[in-house]
């Protein structure tokens, strides 16, 4: 009969170099969530197509020109700028098999990106109660709703990830077993943040110009 | 009485574990029953199409059921049936062939498979539940718009549920292929299909996101108002076109790639030679994929893009007959003084070559913008994809199942009832679709639910349902041939004398696939072994403990919950209790996820004592 | 056994030094990132600047930092991640072609 196996090789008392990429699983996980990313490409280069294609039928509503200010788009791009940097330094105490201190930076990860994330829901908010402009209300609105949306929601489904992450492993110290997992949501997180240089660059900048 | 009871007990147990597998091998067979479900399904269409078509102004079926019937035969000869089968052989076939022990992600295999099994069931109920999907399988945002009922709501829901899968299916195997290749297993030593599944894959990745969104737009503009194709509010129906083909058009690069691989495999083993040009096949099948991508316009030539645009996707188009050619001059080359043993794989992969020759043919003709304002929406069109879906796939399917059928199943397939499958078949095909150019050409367009009288369209049309029907003769034997073979003898580990690693496996391949991880040596490495060695894979470590993936229920759980989440999409708009269906499918999959990923799954080990008695009992 | 200690040693702690630099280039391109960020939005509140200019300038702005993520952020420059650079520039290649089919070539 088959004795149970121990795992030991998932918990080394000296952690290797690259811990995310030290099994084959790990190796796997990274290269899975980087080619998951080379589809969101397609995936927002077609909502970004999308928009293009439509954002200057406004169907007599408000253009971009009246509804965007660069105010508070400045403050969300800080954010989530900001955000990136704190999860480069999360995983930099990773490889450092520095547990409390990754934690401490993904939580502060976690926190930017709920920031974020309320930005996002005030402007929305302020756009249908002050203007009417809704995804109902032209073309214009349905594609500018669909691209900024999407982004939203991959937003709020990385701070769910993270949250899940950290609360499970919050008493179990770094392994070869979750070190991955902590980086799959890490790469995955800064794919966002490249997804907001280019909607803060083509949708508020671009659309400020006309 | 006992004997009832332990009998009933393992089958329930025979269930559970298909439900609840992650071998890849199992998933294989999982995606090939369910493939071949819808096949039957879209074939009982297409022959009721044909049926209605049989002679002028005939009332077999209406024409609202005329419409659907179109429908569902395009969408689920290509989503459900064409497509799963083809990820079942891979599922098969391409981690044996690399040498690995698994896929990267196993229980994402299960995933992808329950994913489309109930997305297809979703979509296929639309049947019972008030109408199918009535807009053509392109379902243009014109005409799906305009849809009364719940039809293309199913397509939406039912393609967006597979269709994730599918997604899923591309990365896993990706994946797979680069990190798991056994040690040797250079890339320029990996066999034809492998490459195919690999070049596939990222098709399918980089094809399937523009699909997701356009079938998110018209979800939102057909159950929520919105308005990216509603013109009275600015929306624009062309965009429907781009998106959906420059998802459709590699999606045709996906069902024929690896069939090319198929035929690579199977001309090189019963030629008894090495693959004529592998590199020039390995480059034909990446340019073919490159270029595959840049066309996609040419399915719009009529929308009025302009000259320009017109003639410079004329040209892309043509360019992909050149990769295409190489490898039809390939093929040849590698049976030209080989000793070619034809047996029914062989058979199916030589009449391949003509009929998909004639539908390159056609492609090139109807790829040349100018004249395609003639052929557009003609009979000639249907007779077109045909000969090359038909002419490729479908032959590449039938190919690899004869083929492989050892390998995965471990009887071999008989020969008598496989040569009389294939005859009735290609004679079909060619009845069938023939004339289908010539009706075309005499003006008959497609998707007419009737002909008139007089307007020599009759004999064609009769023609053509009379090869449809022998076509069907052809697959019913093949059925007999699965049901008979199964009674048969326990096929050999590598009954066609085989070059690759899956044929150094015993048939079928035990579930670890390989109890040391194969050396490989060179490109066809088990002939290698046969020429230059003592016929047996050299092994690349020393025998020890196994890892192996648990297996989950979770996988058909989560797809269950899509599936429920599906229909409260479909009926929100009637009453809004259906949310509760929505969000509650939706909050069940969540949930499931979150179970998935904090329950820690480390897989187990196979102990090495086991696999010695295995290997002890193989040498005997 | 302490002399593959001591090496071992060292080596973790050439390790460390080699990840220290590594963090001081990553505080750069993110100070760099800022920098193209505020140039961005100056562009753009400064009203100065002839639209032809302005929007691929924009453009330009933004896939500079794009670079930055994958490459420093990312790290898509350490070894072994071909495949994965491959495929995302396969996914920018279709997502050019997507732009530029849903830009250019839709018929209104």
């Amino acid at each position: 009969m088959a004795q149970a196996h121990d795992h030991s090789e998932l918990f080394p008392e000296v952690m290797p170099p690259e811990p995310e990429k030290a099994t084959l699983e790990g190796k796997n996980k990274f290269f899975g969530i980087w080619f998951f990313l080379g589809g969101e490409t397609v995936l927002f280069a077609s909502l970004f197509g999308v928009y293009l294609a439509l954002k200057n039928s406004t169907a007599g509503g408000p253009s971009s020109q009246e509804l965007f200010g660069l105010g508070l788009v400045f403050i969300m791009t800080m954010l989530l700028l900001t955000s990136s940097l704190t999860s480069v330094y999360a995983m930099y105490h990773m490889r450092n098999n520095d547990f409390k201190k990754m934690y401490l930076w993904l939580g502060i990860t976690g926190l930017l990106g709920i920031g974020f994330l309320a930005c996002e829901i005030y402007e929305f908010a302020h756009y249908i109660t002050d203007y009417g402009f809704t995804f109902r209300s032209s073309a214009f609105g349905s594609a500018f709703y669909a691209l900024v949306g999407f982004h939203g929601g991959h937003v709020l489904f990385g701070i769910c990830w993270l949250t899940t992450l950290l609360i499970r492993n919050a008493k179990r110290g770094l392994n070869l077993y979750n070190a991955p997992k902590f980086n799959t949501f890490s790469i995955y997180w800064h794919f966002i943040d490249v997804v907001w240089v280019f909607i803060f660059s083509v949708v508020y900048l671009m659309g400020k110009v006309g | 009485m006992a004997t009832t009871v332990a009998a009933k007990r393992s089958f329930w147990e025979f269930i559970w574990d298909y439900l609840t597998t992650v071998d890849h091998k199992k998933i294989a067979h999982l995606y090939l029953a369910g493939g071949g479900f819808f096949f039957i399904l879209g074939g009982i269409e297409a022959l009721i199409i044909r049926i209605q078509l049989i002679k002028p102004e005939n009332d077999f079926i209406s024409a609202g059921l005329y419409n659907e019937m179109i429908t569902m035969h395009g969408t689920t000869m290509i989503f459900l049936a064409a497509m799963p089968i083809i990820v079942g052989l891979m599922n098969a076939i391409m981690p044996l062939q690399i040498g690995a022990r698994d896929v990267a992600f196993p229980f994402l295999n299960a995933l992808s498979f329950w994913l489309f099994f109930f997305g297809g069931l979703l979509l296929n109920l639309s049947f019972l539940f008030g109408g199918a999907p009535d807009a053509g399988w392109t379902s243009y945002a014109s005409l799906s718009m305009d849809s009364p009922g719940h039809g293309i709501d199913y397509y939406i829901a039912g393609l967006q549920i597979a269709g994730a899968g599918t997604l899923m299916t591309g990365i896993n195997f990706i994946a797979t292929i680069v990190t798991m290749r056994a040690p040797g297993m250079t890339y320029m030593r990996m066999p034809l299909f492998t490459w195919a599944t690999f070049v596939t894959s990222v098709l399918i990745l980089f094809a399937f996101p523009p699909l997701t969104i356009n079938l998110f737009l018209l979800m939102f503009d057909r159950m929520f108002g919105t308005a990216f194709f509603n013109v009275a509010l600015g929306g624009n129906q062309v965009i429907y076109q781009h998106l959906f083909w420059i998802f459709g058009h590699p999606e045709v690069y996906i069902l024929i790639l690896p069939m090319f691989g198929v035929f690579s495999e199977i001309f090189a083993t019963f030629s008894r030679k090495r693959l004529f040009g592998y590199t020039a096949m390995v480059f034909a099948t990446m340019l073919i994929a490159f270029l595959g991508f840049m066309v996609w316009a040419h399915h719009m030539f009529t929308v009025g893009l302009g000259p320009v645009a017109n003639a410079i996707f004329a040209v892309g188009t043509m360019a992909i007959a050149v990769p295409t050619g190489i490898k039809i001059f390939n093929w040849l080359l590698t049976m030209w003084g080989g000793q070619v043993t034809i047996n029914s794989a062989m058979l199916w992969a030589l009449g391949f070559i003509p009929t998909f020759t004639i539908g390159g043919m056609t492609g090139v003709m109807l790829g040349s913008n100018v004249a395609d304002y003639q052929y557009h929406d003609s009979y000639f069109v249907v007779g077109h994809f045909h000969y090359v879906i038909v002419g490729g796939t479908v032959f590449g399917i039938f190919a690899a199942l004869h083929y492989w059928w050892p390998k995965m199943f471990g009887r071999v397939l008989n020969e008598t009832l496989g040569k009389l499958t294939f005859w009735p078949f290609f004679i079909g095909v060619h009845l069938t679709f023939f004339v289908q150019h010539l009706l075309g050409l005499m003006g008959m367009p497609r998707r007419y639910w009737v002909f008139l009288e007089d307007q020599s369209l009759d004999l064609g049309n009769l023609i053509s349902t009379i090869g449809a029907f022998l076509m069907g003769v052809g697959a019913i034997i093949f059925v007999i041939n699965i049901i008979v073979s199964a009674f048969g003898e326990k096929a050999a580990a590598d009954p066609w004398d085989g070059r690759t690693l899956e044929w150094a496996v015993s048939s079928p391949a035990p579930y670890y696939n390989f109890a040391q991880l194969p050396l490989v040596r060179g490109l066809d490495p088990l002939w290698i072994e046969k020429m230059e060695g003592n016929g047996k894979i050299p092994a690349a470590e020393p025998l020890g403990d196994v890892h192996m993936p648990n297996g989950s229920i979770i996988p058909f759980l989560m797809s269950i919950g899509f599936f429920i989440s599906g229909f409260g999409f479909i009926y929100q708009t009637d009453n809004v209790y259906w949310y509760l269906a929505l969000y509650g499918g939706l909050a069940f999959s969540i949930a499931l996820m979150i179970i998935r990923s904090v329950k820690d799954d480390y897989g187990y080990y196979i102990p090495k004592e086991e696999l010695e008695k295995a290997l002890e009992g193989e040498a005997k | 056994m302490t002399d593959t200690k001591v090496n071992n040693m060292s080596k973790e702690s050439f390790r460390r030094q080699k990840s220290r630099e590594e963090m001081q280039k990553q505080l750069i391109s993110f100070g760099l990132m800022i920098v193209l960020t505020l140039v961005a939005f100056a562009v753009v509140a400064m009203d100065t600047f002839h639209k032809g200019f302005v929007i691929p300038f924009l453009f330009l702005m933004a896939i500079v930092q794009a670079g930055f993520q994958f490459y420093y952020f990312m790290h898509l420059k350490e070894r072994g991640t071909g495949m994965a650079a491959l495929l995302i520039y396969g996914g920018v290649w279709a997502a050019f072609l997507t732009l530029a089919g849903l830009i250019v070539i839709s018929w209104w």
